[in-house]
């Protein structure tokens, strides 16, 4: 399996930066970002980790379900993740969630049938003072209202 | 170019960390440099290990990642003239909700937490760090790339780092998805490669951390304060907040507050003066009822109880924390049943499984208050939340035990009527018989 020339080359410096015989740590942050282009964390990817590495594929397949973000199904080409956790849900988290849903008529986890969008309720991601915050794929949104969620996600609808 | 910021500072801060903020470019090395940044450094340089760790003894700081240890004393612990390497690792992993001021500090002023990293690198004889960066966070490590990056090429990271003959190589690393990362020897399980689950200590990781070996791990917001610390002196740094709780902290405001936001403020301000003044009050001129006083993990304060200062030990006192300096703020209007069912969920989520009284205990927490919330609750499901949450205190590995019974106890204690209330109407002769 090879990645892009800059994935290529990231994992080239990161597979640097440990001590010496200590490898196994660039098995998380080289799952995420080879998740990135892969869309998901297949069999295929989990031995490419794996032989990089230099552990078994075990060892990579059981951290998979421990961290949230890691998939081994593909997400929607733009994943909305709505928080609702405590600061978020006192300024109207919880209910621009639920609009989230409606929107684009999926649940939680879910992938639009044409696999533009998929939707997550997702714990605190640390943009509690700018309440109630959206990330869509990486690009955070604050102080968002329903009415900004339905410009957002119909930008994207517009977009390739 | 001019920097956004998020939100409008406050006349009523005191400005350290966050002095740079919103300062064209505050982000690059050259505004770092041209407003007193690597001073500490060089300063650092003159001067003993011995000398830098009393400095920071002196300035009374403590960790600002949540436990409030006192950063000095930390310092101390790691055997620096050890054989093995010594690594610094940096936490930020934030995501204690209710807390958002680790990304503030390293997007518009990197270069302060990396000069903070390179004096602790100087103090333990350490020539290597780790910053462990949430994988929420993809844009902040792309952007501490590029801060690494710049650092590097103008000689204030990798060999003889600016001319003084001292090496460091700072790294990004990238979570994904855990909030038991954020426990220091999760995190160092994740930095090695396996699912994040906390180790059992001693060891600590001061003696035997990342790999191994002695480490010093602390927070972003921790590292951040050093340069003023070493620049201006220790007792000027603890002259700024309260006996034992020196220094300057982001408190981060949210929930029903006029003026969301991240302000830095004096350990020591009054809790109520940060809601009202620096905040705006609450919105609608509606009455207070409670205050999560340091992320979720703290157990809530009633109205009546937030006339006080915000330091560590007087938080103590009340039975709270100051933890990570999320502070919540809720209206009367709020529903504190809604509200424990949220926190619960959060912890039921997070708990990393390891331990039986975490992965059990925050599952049943959590259905108890799930059926609360759907109208089935029962009289005797409010006590059984109490004693529920107390047989977790203190039985659980690591603290996401304790921080997900905590708030649960102080809401249960504290807001009875809020689940009375809640309790489903019966006909007399029903209750009769449902006992």
């Amino acid at each position: 399996m090879t990645f892009s020339p800059q994935l290529e080359e990231r994992f080239a410096k990161m597979l640097q930066a440990y001590p010496e015989g200590r490898k196994r740590s660039a098995v998380v942050p080289m799952l995420i970002y080879a998740q990135d282009e892969t869309g998901a964390v297949t069999p295929e990817l989990i031995e490419e980790v794996a032989k990089r590495c230099e552990v078994q594929p075990l060892q990579v397949d059981e951290v998979v379900g421990y961290y949230s973000m890691l998939h081994r199904k593909p997400l929607g080409k733009f994943h909305v993740q709505v928080c609702t956790n405590i600061s978020c849900m006192l300024v109207g988290g919880e209910e621009l969630y639920e609009h989230a849903k409606k929107k684009l008529g999926i649940g939680n986890k879910q992938v639009t049938s044409d696999g533009k969008f998929s939707l997550e309720e997702v714990e605190c991601m640390g943009a509690c003072s700018w309440a109630p915050a959206v990330e869509i794929n990486y690009d955070f949104h604050h102080f968002v209202t329903p009415e900004k969620l339905d410009q957002l996600i119909d930008a994207l609808k517009k977009a390739n | 170019m001019p920097t956004k910021l998020y939100n409008e500072p406050s006349p009523l801060e005191t400005k350290v960390l966050s002095k740079r903020f919103g300062l064209d470019d505050s982000h690059s090395l050259e505004v770092y440099l041209a407003n007193e940044g690597f001073k500490a450094f060089l300063r650092a340089r003159q001067m003993t290990p011995e000398q830098i760790i009393e400095e920071v003894k002196t300035s009374a700081l403590r960790g600002r990642g949540g436990a409030g240890f006192p950063t000095g004393l930390k310092w101390s612990f790691v055997p620096r003239t050890s054989p093995k390497p010594k690594y610094i690792v940096i936490n930020a992993d934030e995501s204690e909700p209710g807390t958002c001021k680790d990304r503030l500090l390293m997007e518009y002023d990197p270069h302060q937490m990396i000069e903070g990293i390179l004096i602790a690198g100087l103090a333990m004889d350490a020539h290597k760090g780790y910053l462990y960066i949430r994988g929420e966070y993809r844009y902040l490590l792309d952007h501490m790339d590029r801060a690494i990056g710049e650092a590097y090429a103008k000689g204030y990271l990798g060999k003889n780092i600016a001319g003084t003959g001292f090496d460091f190589d700072l790294y990004t690393h990238s979570g994904a998805g855990a909030y038991e990362c954020g426990e220091e020897t999760a995190l160092l399980d994740s930095l090695e490669g396996k699912r994040g689950v906390p180790r059992m200590k001693p060891p600590f990781p001061a003696v035997a951390g990342a790999w191994a070996s002695p480490t010093l791990l602390n927070n972003v917001e921790t590292f951040s304060a050093i340069p003023a610390i070493i620049r201006n002196g220790g007792a000027a740094f603890a002259a700024l907040g309260t006996p034992k709780n020196g220094g300057t902290r982001l408190v981060c405001i949210s929930g029903h507050v006029n003026k969301p936001g991240v302000y830095e403020l004096p350990l020591g301000y009054p809790m109520l003066k940060a809601i009202y003044d620096v905040a705006g009050g609450i919105p609608g001129g509606k009455k207070l009822k409670a205050v999560v006083p340091g992320g979720s993990s703290c157990p809530l304060l009633k109205a009546d109880e937030c006339d006080i200062p915000m330091d560590y030990d007087t938080l103590a006192k009340v039975g709270s924390m100051l933890g990570s300096g999320g502070m919540v703020v809720l209206d009367e209007t709020t529903d504190m049943v809604r509200f424990a069912l949220r926190i619960m969920r959060f912890y039921a989520h997070e708990s990393c499984g390891w331990c039986i009284p975490c992965r059990e205990g925050t599952t049943w927490l959590r259905k108890i208050l799930q059926r609360f919330d759907d109208g089935g609750g029962r009289k005797d499901d409010i006590s059984l939340l109490g004693e529920l949450s107390k047989n977790m205190l203190g039985r659980t590995f690591c603290a996401l035990g304790d921080a997900a019974a905590m708030p649960t106890i102080s809401i249960v204690e504290k807001f009875r009527e809020d689940f009375e209330r809640r309790l489903p109407k019966v006909s007399a002769q029903s209750q009769l018989v449902t006992v």
